[in-house]
């Protein structure tokens, strides 16, 4: 089993949420993130003094997935949050060790 | 004289208006600070209308108004006003109005001086403090300088004030009020010194819809500032209505244009400050020049003020929420326009300015009134900011500035953060004490 994990632009969030529910993505985790990359802060101007503001407001995305569908499902999750600008975010995936779902208490993919 | 029913209802109406101006305020400071400090920041306005209204009808309309054939300052002792509920308003020319409705628009003005003065020293002034620093402060600073500007005499001709009775021209407040406040914020912030983090941390304003509704407050109460500043329903408090307006609106574009050329964005905290810069700064004109004139006047300070609050990061001193800047410059602009654009054409009962003929004579009084009420506030409020710090201390300790002043002093926070909607985290693990809590299901039981 893999984590996914996806920060992508705020805006986006519909369109990959659309496009893993379509691919057969049943459960996700969605939290409000702050950070930065390539694409830095931005300036405010107030009352003339300026502030530099270093981080972005951006969205994780996190999908247990099975190893089988670990590359599908980044795949999907770049192409629908990608708009080829400077800012889109990063999708990856790292190794899971063991799954349990709290309701029934079922183990490994099952718990999926 | 009998009394006039449509003046008094004015004059009442005007006095609610003003007296909201001070929440506004509230709204428009308590925006524009962090969100760890915003409470305190309201609640000073609102400790100020607390304190100062008590003062008023203990002692403060008698130093203001009382009649003492002093020009410096009014009758020591207490307001009586509950003697006066059947007399009629006397100040320097008869008004068909109660006294007591001129007691209480001249109360609301006295609010909202000391008001003002809070926004220099945001986040990091001590509220016991700042208790006992407006109850001293308008009792030695507001009351008497409202008696040198608004008090015009008593029936024999004596006790008017000494810059009324030189005739400067300050209709609603430009000396006494703006000037005032900003060069109080000034001395103030000097004794309490700057934030920890000026210049290094971001402060920038936490909440800018709040700002924008404190502005419109400020803007819809200072209708009953200026105009009910003419103490009747007549033409002179129409056409001070009239300048306040356009005054303002000119206030709004010059501020967003300066900005727009300085830093390629306006901005709507511009919008807010250009649009209390431009109600400033009309403050002591609005009964003396024309409403062409008051656009020029807008426009112009909007542009001064923007420039003048950078002061601060020039000079150094932490006007956290440019007082100075807004109030202190824009009473001066507007009290030395009144020397350039006053014109007998609007109203014949004061002088002509310098464009209309009448000489430099107007513009070195207005310069007088301006400088006299500056000079004397920023000296008085600096003896009295460093007697105060040097004795119960004016300033929170650093840590407890860091960790936030709404919690430290008022152990409330203004914002139940958290985007989980109301459950466990986002109260931040709070839960009743256990005292309420057994109280809350004693009656749910």
């Amino acid at each position: 089993m893999k984590l996914v994990t996806a920060i992508i632009k705020p805006f986006k969030l519909d369109d990959v949420k659309t496009a893993l529910e379509s691919f057969g993505v049943h459960g996700m985790t969605v939290s409000e993130a702050s950070g930065y990359g390539r694409q830095r802060g931005h300036t405010e101007v107030y009352r003339g003094a300026e502030y530099t503001v270093d981080l972005v407001p951006k969205v994780r995305l996190e999908v247990l997935v099975d190893d089988a569908d670990v590359d599908d499902v980044m795949d999907v999750v770049v192409k629908s949050a990608q708009t080829g600008r400077i800012g889109d975010g990063k999708v990856w995936s790292v190794p899971v060790d063991a799954v349990i779902r709290v309701r029934t208490g079922e183990r490994g993919p099952e718990a999926l | 004289m009998t009394l006039s029913a449509g003046d008094t209802a004015w004059v009442l109406a005007a006095s609610a208006m003003v007296l909201l101006m001070t929440p506004g305020l509230a709204f428009f400071y308590g925006g524009m600070v962090r969100s760890k400090s915003v409470l305190n920041m309201m609640m000073m306005s609102f400790v100020t209308i607390g304190i100062v209204s008590i003062l008023w009808v203990l002692y403060g309309y008698s130093i203001a108004f009382g009649d003492s054939g002093s020009s410096i300052i009014g009758k020591l002792g207490l307001s009586k006003l509950g003697s006066a509920v059947n007399d009629l308003t006397y100040n320097g020319a008869g008004y068909p109005i109660p006294v007591l409705a001129f007691a209480a628009f001249q109360l609301m003005f006295a609010v909202i001086t000391p008001a003002l003065i809070s926004g220099a020293v945001a986040d990091r002034t001590k509220f016991l403090a700042w208790g006992v620093f407006v109850a001293i402060w308008v009792t030695i600073v507001y009351f008497p300088v409202a008696h040198w500007v608004f008090d015009f005499g008593s029936k024999d001709a004596t006790g008017a004030g000494w810059l009324a009775a030189k005739g400067v021209e300050d209709f609603a407040g430009g000396t006494a009020v703006h000037i005032n406040a900003g060069a109080a914020g000034l001395a103030l912030c000097l004794v309490l010194g700057k934030r920890v983090g000026f210049k290094k941390d971001p402060m920038r304003p936490h909440n800018l819809p709040l700002v924008l509704i404190g502005a419109g407050l400020l803007w819809f109460g200072w209708f009953g500032f200026n105009a009910g500043s003419a103490l009747g329903a007549n033409g002179l408090a129409a056409l001070a209505f009239m300048n306040t307006m356009v005054a303002t609106a000119a206030g709004v574009l010059g501020w967003i244009l300066m900005e727009r050329i300085r830093d390629g964005h306006p901005t709507s905290l511009g919008a807010a400050s250009g649009a209390v810069a431009g109600l400033v700064a009309v403050t002591p004109a609005c009964a003396f020049i024309a409403p062409w004139a008051a656009v020029v006047l807008g426009v112009v300070v909007g542009m001064v003020c923007a420039l003048a609050v950078g002061l601060k990061y020039k000079l150094g001193f932490d006007d956290s929420l440019d007082v100075v800047g807004v109030h202190m410059v824009g009473g001066i602009v507007g009290c030395l326009f009144v020397g350039f654009f006053g014109t007998k054409a609007v109203n014949s009962a004061y002088a002509d300015g310098l464009f209309y003929g009448g000489g430099f004579r107007l513009l070195g009084i207005q310069a007088l009134g301006a400088f006299s009420v500056l000079a004397y506030s920023f000296v008085v409020t600096l003896v009295l900011g460093l007697v105060i710090n040097k004795t119960i201390g004016f300033r929170i300790s650093s840590d407890a500035e860091v960790e936030g002043i709404d919690l430290t002093e008022h152990a409330e926070t203004a914002y139940d953060y958290g985007s989980t909607g109301g459950g466990v985290l986002s109260g931040g693990g709070l839960s009743l004490k256990s005292s309420h809590a057994a109280h809350t299901e004693e009656v749910s039981a």
